[in-house]
């Protein structure tokens, strides 16, 4: 089997499995399944630039949350339908992906970390300082019209399901076409030694604004999704944390895998959802799992497998 | 208030703001420079120090200040004694791989918050400052009799506000010549500059990277002991200092300690001297805006040097 | 859903019938069908910024439902508490309402304090069709946001609060206002309606200075507070509020205005801790007055021993450990509702859900007593809010007396939506 094949039929692997999980599981556990799979679509943006162009960014919840506005204040204040704002806030994710990136590339390693974390942080005050329309911290409820994509209210459970399994899809079987295509390979490559790219003739810097842009795109497909399918805009998924945690889970499922972002969210959220029913202090319990993956797993989970499955994607 | 005065306390309170970011920055720096790992714990010394700080005066009866000399010695030896045992069990286990170090230190971070919010709980707890008193400060006003002093309404700061002005100063200094005059400090220098080198040579590097680590901690530590009669102890207080330190200390340039000082004195002062001119939202989203153009433009930061 | 419907088109058939059957028969025997506890999920601010809130909400409701327990539980029922903590964050919120819904089979969901964290939930609280009663003060309830399925009933909303307090100011402290709050929604709705109350008693606001949120220095910000002022109106939340009060008194020194806060600004914080001896004479907003009062009522002394408060309102175990008492009483009264509403619908199960959001919309007067210690109570159907009470106190030899007390009808407006014209 060629390795573009091989790909295909393990995403595709992971689709049905999707499938078959939400079909088998109990209510909470199949409900669960549409807001992993928004946040896998929001650690694949995440993983792009980070696992396979090499970029670490602290900001991305700028673009998460560029998507969640600009979907939500299109539907919100102007009263636009669900699909053109939704088409709206992929387009603000990628536009500010594209200045961020002009301006931030300009800069590598840890200034990058601080230019992105800086952009964001700004972001987040704008969010605030424009509470008279934004509502600041509090958010608002998405208007219920704004969620209704060809006639179907996407409110219910497996119009959710449904919707988010087809928003992944895509997005994991694009995602794996795209990292074996040869702009994959040349981002990789530059992960791995941007001088000798440079030096074969590739416009490094051009490439590397490309995948910002199309990483920003994808986190705000996936800032626009999440208020689509929940019905909530926030400034908190403007703030700090929604920016740490994809490199969280990107690490954690195995950074530069196409299937690692998944693990890693469905990783993280049943580690605090099981941690909380045991004792409040949950993220005592979350944070020893941390320490302990990075002590015995430094590939992330996706990473332990891919020693034995040597042709992961 | 008046333009004159409104700058003056600006620059004041911005002076007390960079002094304890010059300490924890300085903490920060000098494990990044030394041993080059991010440690996003770093933070949670700070709060630690300052937990530590409300728990060693609550336990030491009599004039306030008795605690806080107490305090002030024993939050930074037990932070750095904390750090000194995590570098070593786990950091060192990492190879201080940098994105592992990440991640572990992120899991460090959630283990001092939950343990201190299990144990110290949710409440911000005031430390009671060993002195106090409010000083108004006069202000130069041109009148019909010509030039003339006065006390405009406001304008003041506080005896304690001073002191920890002269107390990071103090304690810089000291730093300063500790790392070039003795013979830890060239240790350390040699370290930084080429750790493999400092081994083949004998320098015992390991254990430089451990005291390095606990010594960054311990500055954290003292500079929240500093703080936590103005501010008050918190399990949450750490996300601030984090960020602000980290930012110093690359706009400073890595490794450089007079530019993390520097950084420290700019970011401190124009936070305070942006807000006299903007309302206070815009003008956070102007000081962060020009961080960021600062580095875009100067990549390596103020003083950075060669590229890490 | 395709997979174990919790409740499908027949189970609901017959819970409709059997509650309808209970209706008729009359609430007293219904006790006879089910003795299995009624389910109350608790979203806590365990954890996040809210967490000082969080444990004395956990430590009122653990009371309440004590007390629910002891009087024979709900349509003779024992009541259960599930708590889940929320984080102080809108996306666990959500989350943790899903788990209340379909994991652990609540009957009604119960909480919480942060408004952000309301929105964020309440959206999932009708999908899910689990009526969700918030004790938040935010206005978001009342303001038409939310849905059906989402009831504040124990606790006034916030802008019924600040209005109800203009008078007092405009009266008594002062024409010219300066307001410092924080500069989210929260604080917003304070600059919006107080402004707005204070100029229809022919007062204004001189200036309007909004402190971004995670601030831990505030001096540099009361040089905008203009020397003509009269009072300052200050209201902040976090952890950094003593901060905030402190430097503001170093700030004035000997020469302050009145000054005028929500309590807010100080909860779960000793009026007494250094640096606040500025305040003595100065004024706060309470919901709830924390120290017991010369005319103390005895549901209030009542309610101070179940929760385990003294009379300076902070733990019994503690004198340190000061309570958020301005705020906490709602869920106490909260509980009280949900129980009258579920007695009121013959609550059976999950089935009953609609009846029981019926059963509180047709609530009105709530009498002061042991289910409403805080005072007499006005409860709008169509608004899904209530309306009480609210208190002015003096700080006075470093405690707080009651210098003003705001009635019912001072913090009314105009409906701004009618939930019962929502299906369900």
């Amino acid at each position: 089997m060629s390795e573009r094949l091989r790909t295909d039929a393990l995403h595709l692997g992971v689709i049905a499995l999707l499938v078959v999980l939400f079909l088998t599981l109990p209510t909470y556990y199949a409900g669960n399944l549409s807001r992993i799979m928004v946040l896998a679509i929001y650690a694949i943006g995440y993983n792009l630039l980070f696992g396979y162009t090499g970029l670490l960014s602290l900001g991305h919840a700028m673009f998460f949350a560029a998507g969640m506005y600009g979907y939500g204040l299109t539907a919100q204040l102007a009263g636009w339908p669900a699909l053109p704002a939704f088409a709206l806030g992929i387009l603000a994710g990628a536009a500010l992906g594209l200045v961020v990136g002009a301006l931030a590339l300009r800069t590598a390693g840890v200034a990058f970390m601080i230019v992105t974390l800086m952009f964001a942080q700004s972001a987040y005050l704008t969010i605030l300082y424009f509470g008279t329309w934004t509502r600041g911290d509090e958010g608002f409820v998405v208007p219920g019209v704004a969620r209704v994509v060809l006639g179907i209210d996407l409110s219910g459970e497996t119009e959710r399901f449904v919707a988010a399994l087809i928003l992944f899809s895509l997005v994991l079987l694009v995602s794996g076409r795209l990292v074996r295509s040869r702009l994959g390979r040349t981002l990789v490559a530059i992960r791995e030694n941007e001088e000798r790219t440079r030096m074969l003739g590739y416009d490094a810097t051009r490439l590397k604004l490309i995948a910002i842009t199309v990483s920003a795109a994808l986190s705000g497909l996936a800032g626009a999704a999440y208020a689509l399918l929940f019905g909530y805009v926030g400034a908190s998924f403007a703030a700090v944390p929604y920016s740490i945690f994809p490199l969280l889970w990107v690490l954690l499922g195995g950074a530069g895998t196409t299937v690692g972002p998944l693990i890693g969210v469905f990783f993280m959220f049943y580690l605090i959802d099981t941690a909380s029913g045991i004792t409040l202090a949950y993220m005592l319990i979350a944070g020893l799992a941390l320490v302990l993956l990075t002590l015995f797993a430094p590939q992330g989970i996706a990473g332990l497998v891919r020693r034995r499955v040597r042709w992961l994607p | 208030m008046q333009f004159g005065p409104h700058l003056l306390l600006a620059i004041l309170e911005g002076l007390v703001t960079a002094s304890i970011l010059s300490l924890t920055a300085m903490g920060l720096s000098l494990v990044f420079g030394v041993m080059r790992v991010v440690n996003v714990a770093h933070g949670e010394a700070y709060m630690l120090g300052a937990v530590l700080a409300w728990w060693v005066t609550g336990l030491i009866a009599g004039h306030p200040a008795a605690g806080f000399v107490i305090a002030a010695i024993a939050a930074p030896l037990i932070m750095g004694a904390l750090a000194v045992a995590s570098d070593r069990l786990v950091l060192k286990r990492l190879n201080y791989d940098p994105d592992r170090t990440i991640v572990a230190t992120i899991g460090l971070l959630y283990i001092a918050q939950q343990t201190t919010l299990m144990s110290f709980g949710p409440d911000a707890r005031p430390v009671e400052p060993p002195f106090n008193q409010r000083i108004a400060l006069p202000w130069l006003e041109r009148t019909e009799e010509g030039w003339a002093w006065f006390y405009p309404w406001g304008l003041s700061i506080t005896s304690y506000k001073l002191f920890v002005i002269a107390a990071a100063a103090l304690i810089l200094v000291a730093i300063w010549l500790i790392i070039t005059r003795t013979r830890a400090g060239l240790l350390m220098r040699a370290t930084q500059q080429d750790s493999e080198t400092a081994q083949a040579f004998g320098i015992p590097v390991g254990t430089v990277y451990s005291v390095v680590f606990g010594i960054g901690a311990a500055l954290a530590a003292l500079g929240a002991v500093l703080v936590v009669p103005i501010q008050q102890a918190h399990y949450l207080m750490g996300g601030e200092p984090l960020l602000l330190s980290f930012i110093v200390v690359i706009i400073g340039g890595l490794g450089s300690l007079p530019g993390t000082v520097i950084a420290a004195l700019l970011i401190g002062l124009s936070d305070g001297i942006i807000s006299v001119f903007f309302s206070p939202t815009l003008a956070k989203i102007i000081a962060t805006l020009l961080v960021a153009m600062v580095l875009v433009f100067r990549p390596r930061g103020l003083l950075g040097k060669a590229p890490a | 859903m395709t997979t174990m419907p919790k409740i499908d088109r027949r189970s609901a058939l017959l819970g409709l019938g059997a509650s309808a059957g209970a209706l008729a028969v009359g609430t007293r025997f219904t006790h006879a069908q089910s003795t299995a506890p009624i389910r109350i999920g608790f979203q806590k601010h365990a954890t996040g910024i809210g967490a000082a809130y969080g444990r004395w909400y956990d430590a009122t409701t653990q009371a309440a439902v004590a007390r629910i327990n002891e009087m024979g539980g709900i349509n003779g029922r024992p009541v259960e508490i599930i708590t889940e903590d929320d984080g102080t964050d809108p996306k666990r919120g959500a989350e943790v309402l899903e788990k209340f819904a379909s994991q652990h089979e609540c009957d009604v969901a119960f909480g919480t304090l942060y408004s952000h964290v309301v929105i964020g939930s309440a959206p999932r609280a009708g999908e899910l069709k689990l009526p969700y009663f918030v004790v938040s003060e935010g206005h978001h309830v009342a303001s038409g946001m939310l849905n059906r399925y989402t009831l504040q009933p124990g606790i006034t909303d916030v802008k019924s609060q600040v209005q109800s307090m203009a008078p007092f100011v405009g009266a008594n402290l002062g024409k010219k206002v300066a307001m410092i709050y924080p500069d989210f929604a929260f604080g917003h709705d304070h600059r919006d309606y107080f402004s707005a109350a204070i100029e229809a008693e022919g007062g204004e606001v001189v200036a309007k200075i909004a402190i971004p949120p995670t601030e831990t220095s505030f001096t540099r910000y009361f040089p905008q507070i203009p020397r003509e002022t009269e009072v300052v109106y200050h209201v902040m939340v976090g952890p950094a509020v003593l901060t905030f009060v402190k430097e503001m008194g170093e700030f004035f020194g000997p020469s302050r205005p009145e000054i005028f806060g929500f309590i807010d600004s100080l909860e779960a914080v000793a009026i007494d801790s250094p640096g606040l001896e500025f305040l003595e004479g100065t004024y706060f907003w309470e919901g709830n007055p924390r120290y017991a009062q010369e005319n103390q009522t005895e549901w209030d002394a009542a309610y101070r021993d179940a929760v385990g408060v003294d009379e300076t309102g902070a733990s019994v175990d503690d004198a340190r450990d000061v309570s958020t008492y301005a705020h906490m009483f709602g869920c106490w009264e909260t509980l009280n509702v949900i129980k009258a509403g579920m007695e009121a619908s013959g609550y059976q199960g999950p089935a009953d859900r609609p009846a029981l959001i019926e059963a509180v919309e047709a609530m009105s007067e709530m009498p002061e007593g042991m289910d409403h210690p805080q005072g007499p109570k006005l409860f709008n159907g169509r608004t899904h809010q209530v309306f009480g009470q609210q208190f002015i106190s003096q700080v006075r030899d470093g405690k707080l007396v009651v210098a003003h007390t705001a009635s019912i009808e001072d913090g009314m407006y105009e409906d701004e939506v009618d939930y019962t014209m929502q299906p369900f």
